[in-house]
């Protein structure tokens, strides 16, 4: 499905400062009832999180987590039960996976004598029934599960739709009888930065020839597309000699997301830095 | 001199006699003894006489020339002149070579300092040649323009040095492109190198005065003031003198003399000052061509004479660069007018025609008349050249009116020619593959080392493609741009290994982007283009043309460019100039002598003259290609050696003179060359492979700085050079001798390098030339390479682009007016690279080996090729399958072990590292039947090879031994590589499998569970995990607030939901580890939920909360899930964690029935253990609760408890604490 860029941008429009909960997304869908959901969620996580990116560091000053922690406390003292923590993440606009591992950590802080490891934290989030304190345990998971666009279990969708697209584009691949290579084989064979296939017989999309397809769990916006060509696809260039000449998204605003808004890229030769309209969804969208 | 020339005229001795004479110190016996006598009283001038001569044709041509194309000279700025871009002032300044003729006498005065010094060189001043005012002028007054042409050698011949023009104006943004090797900067007369050719216009002082160095700093743009050439002064000549007999000062005062004389004659020297930088005038509107008529040649047998003089001289190697000489001599052929009234000077004395005393050339008709007579001479080399030259030659109106003969040979040549040349498309940067067998992490001393390459090799191509992006917008500073991230990245270079990967990186990204088309030229003549258009891809052959006319350099810089670094090569340059890292330097300078030793080694096919069948040529196309590949890496890598070697020693300052240079000589002898290339030079002669060695050899020391022609070691070679310059004269061919183009490109090379500026001028000419002395004592084989026909027309052409600048004067000639043609067809030619095959190691001796070699010497050498090309690829395939088979059986056994292994030592298995040792000294022994295998592989796979590869017609007999052959090289290739590498590769593997399945155990040992995939019939289209994770997390959060009023599930969607995660699970497809392990999560989350009644449920209003019967029913499937369907853990104890059992607490009343309902069900369905539940719920009382739910805790777990079966005694007595209790909550 083709999402233009103008829809693209009036969902965006929405978006501003609106809290990654479940009732946003709902209101989204009301207001755009012709997008699925997940387009909608992938969208909105995007969004979102460069929200994040950018007011991410007012919300670490120890200053910010001290007056949140006592805010938390105050309220926990007065109702353990109310959704205290939700709310605090939604009154400083904040994402409330976040604010669940900052007051998690300050707590663990507080009741441990060493700081607590990142890998703590995180099983800890996983599983809000290792944290010692139970009313905390509940705010966190509240928060959690309350969180569309952070959290485990948000990471865990974002990590299965890519698993599920490259499934996908595998089960394609087989189909249409083209040769290729995945990312174990790949990696076999020593590669350190690995697209998802590299075709071993190269195919001509639309006058394109595409070299090798990399499937992304995330909405190809043009930001996160800078970001990805920066950290991944020139990497692949690099390494790849000729089968690497250029990526290709079909995520892109004015281009497309396919049915779970996995966007996808692909390389493709002689045209590098340009980003090709929907050629890989007829590869991808059934 | 001239005195030579006058007896010549006066035909009291022959031409023969007279290039003998100067070929030859010894006077050869066939002289007539006349002849002798008169030629050797003039022996001490012997070796000034070509100077002279070559002087003379340039200072005669003068007045025809100026408007002609484009000048011979070397000019740096010029090399990368850009159409249509305007010089500018500072154009040529910077060039060794672009100094011509100094227009003024003060200039050349300060220029003849450094002069003096070498060899007593004089020069007679003259104003540069005006070009961007040329058509201007002559319009206006119609002057004589000393141009082109105009170059004259005055005195102890210095060699010619042409002059520099083009068609095109150089760019002049672009000189910083310019290799800083060899250019002088822009200052004053004494630093620039002056020119070896001198202008024969007499000075003007009123220039000299006003603008002293004007020709210095923009040589191409003066105003000319003298309207008369100095042909006819014919006192500088020194007649019959000993050079050195008339001093600087008089021959300046003769013309100084002269020069008022013409004052007094012409009409006031029109100086029109043009503009500096002026774009070329168009020569359209002003000039019309003269018509060239044969039968109006003034004095047909003195030019016949000096022509044939002249050739021969051309012939005999005696000019340093025989392409200049047909670029002079086809400026004359396209001369398009006289630029003087024949009659304007009255000392012209018609009737003296058989002496110097006339000009040579008195019109038009004569410079025609000249040109073809010379390039009758020369009509072998003419039809060796490319097609679209030899097109534009036999269409030459000119020439067909004069040598109707030579015409006629030229079309059948021209139709008998398949040289089509390409200029090639400059290729878009490829990166260099990841090399697995170097850039694995095996090859790195630490992870470090390895990540940091991987940065490095990031960082460079990002780099690389920001100067791809840049550099040719204008403003755009490579130093600015990259210089600071370039040192950067070099400063982390910090371990030499790395600075090693990192070099064989460089050095593989530029062979990579340089050596095939565009940086350097293209590579080889492919029959594509044919090929394409027999099918019809007439479109496509259209856009290569296209693309090409856009892409290819319209100059290469006139005949003589300096040494550049075309198109990507520029992006290497400054990035060693910005990296300016000793450890860089010095380990690119290794890598890139190693590779140069080993391209300079490789041994490529000989030709066979018996090889007389058809197949030769098809072969030959191959072979061409391999060494024009070879051939064309090397040039590039030894440019970059020469370039990195000698980057320290240049600099913008002049060269040293007196003691200075003597010191600095002194030092210089002590280092030692960074690559012995006159031991390679030697070699490369002896074993007849100059073609190949030569053209390198010229890359790298066009590059060298001033002080190294000094230098007794590369003196040694310069000589080397010259002899054997001297000794390629194109007329003698004979059988194992050198082939005419590999000739030609030799001659093209060394006659550039000739011209390079750092060349001293002298050694030309200076040196002796013993000719015939030049017999190589050649133990080499009967056919060396320089006997087979390598090079082709596209190789010449790529090596040597200033060949094409006879292409385009012809073209401009057609063209008529345009200064800035480039208009001319192109033949495309699309280019291929190919690797360099790897050349079978050949480690076989005895008498097994020598006998395949005698097989072989009999046998054309494309068989050779096959069999050895199988043994290779067999070999290796065979390496791979007893990977892909033996190794990996091994790997399973080891899998299978490990898992034995981990089963009997418990979950924890022990360390890895011991682990590893076991499973090894059990397998690698395995590895020795490798070899057996290996062997069995080659034989039973090379002989199909060979024979599908080889003629059907070959004999039985050939074709067994042939096959016999293949399966010992590919065996011993193979066996070679396995029983040095077989046990380390087991051991590698083995190591990856054992890790691979210690991660995928993962922290939860019971994943290790074998997974099941997908039934048969599945048809993969249950709801996708991403989605239904998704939907439950929904669910949750519903349940867990905050939630409106109006919100809540239904009942039948919750059964939905269940039902879909069973069909998801049950279809493996797109479900992967982590999003299971969350499923798992959610679903032992929602049955707390279902458990503690928390999930809100929609309705009619009444009906709240869920029915019994239905959350019943959700756990029933929830249950038979866990049970059938979740392969990986699911963690139900998470059921009796404080927090979900907290949520009961919550509820009022507080319902335990669906609890103990699930506890026993779960340990009914073999769930969850009774001791299991028993430590959760004894865990539980450990948590604060409130006292009452403490209490029902505490009955709630002795109910359970309480339940048989019973397996431990106390359990029982718990039970009957409070056994009434727990039965009504259970019952309620």
């Amino acid at each position: 499905m083709i999402l233009t860029k103008a829809q693209y941008e009036e969902i965006a429009q929405c978006l501003v400062s609106v809290p990654p909960t479940r009732q946003s997304l709902r209101k989204l869908k009301q207001r755009f009832p012709s997008q699925s959901q997940a387009t909608l969620l992938s969208i909105f996580s995007q969004e979102y999180q460069k929200h994040i990116k950018r007011t991410h560091a007012k919300h670490h000053t120890s200053e910010a987590i001290e007056s949140y922690y006592q805010r938390y406390l105050n309220g926990v003292v007065k109702n353990g039960a109310a959704p205290v923590l939700l709310d605090l993440a939604n009154e400083v606009d904040y994402a409330p996976s976040l604010m669940a591992r900052l007051i998690l950590e300050r707590f663990l802080q507080e009741h441990e004598e060493t700081a607590p490891s990142k890998s703590v934290i995180n099983s800890m989030l996983r599983d809000p029934s290792q944290i010692p304190d139970g009313v905390l345990a509940n705010q966190v998971y509240q928060c959690i599960v309350n969180d569309c666009c952070y959290g485990p279990l948000v990471d865990c969708i974002k990590h299965a739709i890519g698993h599920e697209h490259e499934v996908l584009l595998r089960d394609l691949l087989l189909e249409k009888n083209l040769s290729f290579l995945d990312e174990d084989q790949l990696r076999a064979k020593g590669y350190d930065k690995t697209p998802d296939f590299i075709l071993q017989v190269p195919v001509a999309v639309e006058g394109h020839i595409i070299h090798w397809i990399e499937s992304k769990a995330s909405f190809g916006d043009e930001c996160s597309h800078h970001a990805y060509l920066h950290d991944q696809f020139w990497s692949y260039w690099n390494r790849d000699g000729i089968s690497q000449c250029c990526s290709g998204w079909c995520g892109t605003p004015g281009l497309s997301s396919s049915s779970a808004s996995a966007s996808q890229s692909a390389g493709i030769t002689g045209m590098r830095k340009h980003f090709l309209p929907g050629i890989l969804m007829k590869c991808v969208c059934k | 001199m001239a005195a030579v020339l006058e007896s010549l005229l006066r035909e009291e001795v022959s031409v023969a006699a007279v290039v003998r004479w100067i070929a030859r110190s010894t006077r050869g016996s066939e002289d007539n003894p006349g002849e002798a006598a008169a030629l050797s009283s003039l022996r001490p001038l012997r070796k000034e006489f070509v100077p002279f001569l070559l002087n003379f044709l340039r200072e005669q041509s003068s007045r025809v020339l100026p408007q002609g194309p484009p000048t011979p000279a070397k000019a740096p700025g010029a090399s990368a002149a850009l159409p249509g871009r305007p010089g500018g002032p500072s154009r040529g300044s910077r060039g060794a070579r672009s100094q011509l003729f100094p227009p003024t006498e003060a200039a050349s005065t300060a220029a003849e300092a450094p002069l003096a010094r070498r060899g007593g060189r004089r020069r007679g001043p003259g104003p540069a040649r005006e070009r961007g005012g040329r058509g201007l002028e002559e319009g206006v007054s119609g002057e004589n323009l000393p141009g082109a042409g105009g170059r004259r050698l005055r005195g102890s011949g210095s060699p010619s040095r042409p002059s520099l023009t083009l068609s095109d104006p150089p760019n002049l943004s672009n000189l910083e492109e310019f290799p800083p090797v060899g250019s002088v900067p822009p200052g004053p007369a004494g630093r620039t190198k002056p020119s070896r050719r001198i202008n024969p216009t007499p000075v003007s002082e009123e220039r000299s005065l006003s603008k002293p160095k004007t020709c210095f700093t923009s040589p191409p743009i003066s105003c000319v003031p003298s309207s008369q050439p100095s042909a006819l002064d014919t006192s500088p000549w020194g007649l019959g003198l000993p050079p050195g007999c008339r001093s600087l000062q008089e021959e300046r005062e003769m013309l100084r003399k002269e020069r008022s004389k013409q004052l007094q004659q012409s009409p006031t020297p029109t100086c029109p000052t043009p503009e500096l930088g002026s774009p070329l005038p168009s020569r359209a509107g002003s000039l019309t061509d003269e018509p060239a008529d044969p039968a109006r040649v003034s004095s047909r047998q003195r030019l016949e004479l000096v022509a044939l003089v002249y050739s021969s001289c051309i012939a005999e190697n005696l000019v340093p660069n025989l392409f200049l000489e047909l670029f002079f001599v086809f400026q004359l052929l396209t001369a398009r007018r006289m630029v003087t009234a024949k009659d304007s000077d009255p000392e012209l004395s018609p009737g003296v025609l058989d002496s110097l005393e006339s000009p040579l050339f008195q019109s038009i008709h004569d410079c025609v008349f000249f040109a073809v007579q010379v390039l009758e001479c020369h009509f072998q080399v003419l039809s060796n050249l490319d097609k679209g030259t030899l097109k534009l030659l036999a269409e030459n109106e000119r020439l067909l009116c004069f040598s109707p003969a030579l015409q006629g040979r030229l079309r059948a040549a021209y139709e008998g020619s398949v040289a089509k040349v390409s200029l090639a498309m400059p290729p878009s940067a490829q990166a260099v593959s990841f090399q697995p067998e170097t850039d694995n992490r095996a090859n790195f001393s630490s992870d470090r080392a390895f990540h940091t390459f991987k940065k490095q090799r990031d960082v460079f191509y990002e780099v690389l493609r920001e100067w791809e992006d840049h550099h040719e917008e204008p403003g755009w500073d490579f130093e600015k741009g990259l210089g600071s991230r370039i040192r950067a990245m070099m400063g982390q270079l910090s371990a030499a290994c790395s600075h090693s990967h990192f070099v064989r990186l460089f050095q593989k990204q530029l062979l990579q982007m340089c050596q095939s088309p565009g940086g350097a030229g293209g590579t080889v003549l492919g029959e594509a283009p044919d090929v394409l258009s027999m099918l019809g891809a007439d479109k496509l052959g259209r856009l290569w043309r296209l693309q090409e006319r856009l892409m290819a350099p319209q100059s290469s810089g006139g005949p003589c460019p300096p040494p550049t670094f075309p198109g990507c090569q520029g992006f290497f340059r400054d990035f060693i100039l910005s990296a300016s890292s000793f450890q860089f330097n010095q380990h690119l300078m290794d890598s890139l002598s190693l590779k140069i030793r080993e391209l300079n080694g490789l041994a490529l096919p000989q030709h066979e003259p018996s090889d007389e069948d058809g197949e030769s040529d098809v072969d030959w196309q191959g072979e061409r290609r391999q060494f024009a590949v070879v051939l064309l890496s090397l040039r590039l890598l030894a440019k970059f050696l020469g370039f990195v070697a000698f980057l320290p020693y240049r600099g913008p300052e002049p060269p040293p003179t007196g003691e200075l240079q003597d010191s600095i000589l002194a030092l210089r002898s002590q280092v030692p060359p960074v690559l012995d290339v006159r031991t390679l030079l030697q070699r490369g002669l002896q074993a007849r492979r100059a073609v190949l060695t030569v053209p390198w050899l010229v890359e790298f020391l066009s590059f060298a700085d001033h002080v190294v022609p000094l230098l007794d070691y590369y003196r040694d070679i310069f000589i080397l050079l010259l002899r054997l310059h001297r000794s390629l004269v194109l007329s003698q061919e004979s059988e194992g001798k050198m082939c005419f183009l590999n000739k030609l490109l030799l001659l093209a090379v060394l006659g550039w390098l000739f011209q390079i500026p750092t060349v001293p001028e002298d050694l030309f000419f200076l040196e002796e030339g013993p000719s015939d002395a030049f017999e190589v004592d050649t133990v080499a084989p009967e056919h060396g390479l320089d006997a087979a026909p390598v090079v082709d027309q596209q190789l010449l052409y790529t090596c040597c682009p200033y060949i094409g600048e006879l292409r385009k004067l012809l073209a401009l000639w057609v063209s008529g007016s345009s200064g800035r043609s480039g208009g001319f067809m192109r033949k495309i030619t699309p280019t291929t690279t190919t690797g360099l095959g790897a050349q079978p190691s050949q480690t076989s001796q005895g008498l097994q080996a020598r006998l395949a070699q005698a097989f072989f010497h009999n046998q054309p050498p494309s068989l050779r090729r096959t069999v050895e090309f199988v043994a290779e690829r067999i070999g290796s395939n065979c390496v791979k399958h007893i990977k892909a088979t033996l190794v990996a059986d091994l790997v399973r056994q080891a899998e299978s072990l490990l898992q034995e292994q981990l089963v009997t030592q418990g979950e924890e298995g022990g360390d890895p590292a011991q682990l590893l040792e076991i499973l090894c000294s059990q397998l690698c022994p395995h590895g020795a039947q490798a070899l057996a295998l290996g062997r069995e592989f080659c034989q039973r796979k090379s002989p199909g090879a060979v024979r599908a590869l080889l003629p059907e017609e070959t004999p039985a007999a050939v074709l067994s031994s042939a096959e016999n052959i293949a399966v010992g090289l590919a065996t011993e290739k193979a066996c070679a590589w396995l029983s040095a590498n077989i046990t380390a590769l087991i051991r590698r593997e083995v190591k990856a499998a054992v890790s691979r399945t210690l991660r995928a155990q993962g922290p939860e040992p019971a994943a290790r569970g074998e997974r099941r995939g997908c039934s048969r019939a599945c048809e993969h289209h249950a709801p996708l995990p991403s989605h239904l994770i998704s939907e439950i997390k929904d669910v949750l959060s519903l349940a867990v607030g905050p939630r409106d009023p109006d919100e809540g599930v239904s009942p039948e969607h919750l059964e939905q939901l269940l039902g879909q995660l069973g069909q998801t699970l049950r279809c493996r497809q797109f479900l992967c580890p982590p999003a299971e392990q969350h499923l798992a999560k959610c679903s032992v989350e929602l049955a707390s939920l279902l458990v503690a009644d928390q999930i809100p449920i929609l309705g009619p209003p009444a009906q709240y909360r869920l029915e019994r019967g239905q959350a019943r029913r959700l756990l029933h499937m929830l249950l038979s899930l866990w049970k059938e369907d979740f392969q990986g853990p699911v963690p139900l104890q998470l059921l009796l964690s404080p927090r979900n059992v907290g949520l009961l607490a919550d509820t009022r009343p507080r319902e335990w029935d669906l609890l103990l309902f699930l506890l026993r069900e779960l340990v009914e369905k073999g769930l969850m253990g009774r001791m299991e539940i028993e430590a959760c719920l004894g865990s539980l009382h450990q948590a604060q609760w409130p006292g009452d739910f403490a209490e029902e805790l505490a009955t709630l777990s002795n109910l359970f408890l309480a339940e048989p079966p019973l397996p431990e005694p106390q359990l029982r007595a718990c039970e009957l604490v409070q056994p009434n209790r727990g039965t009504v909550l259970a019952q309620s």
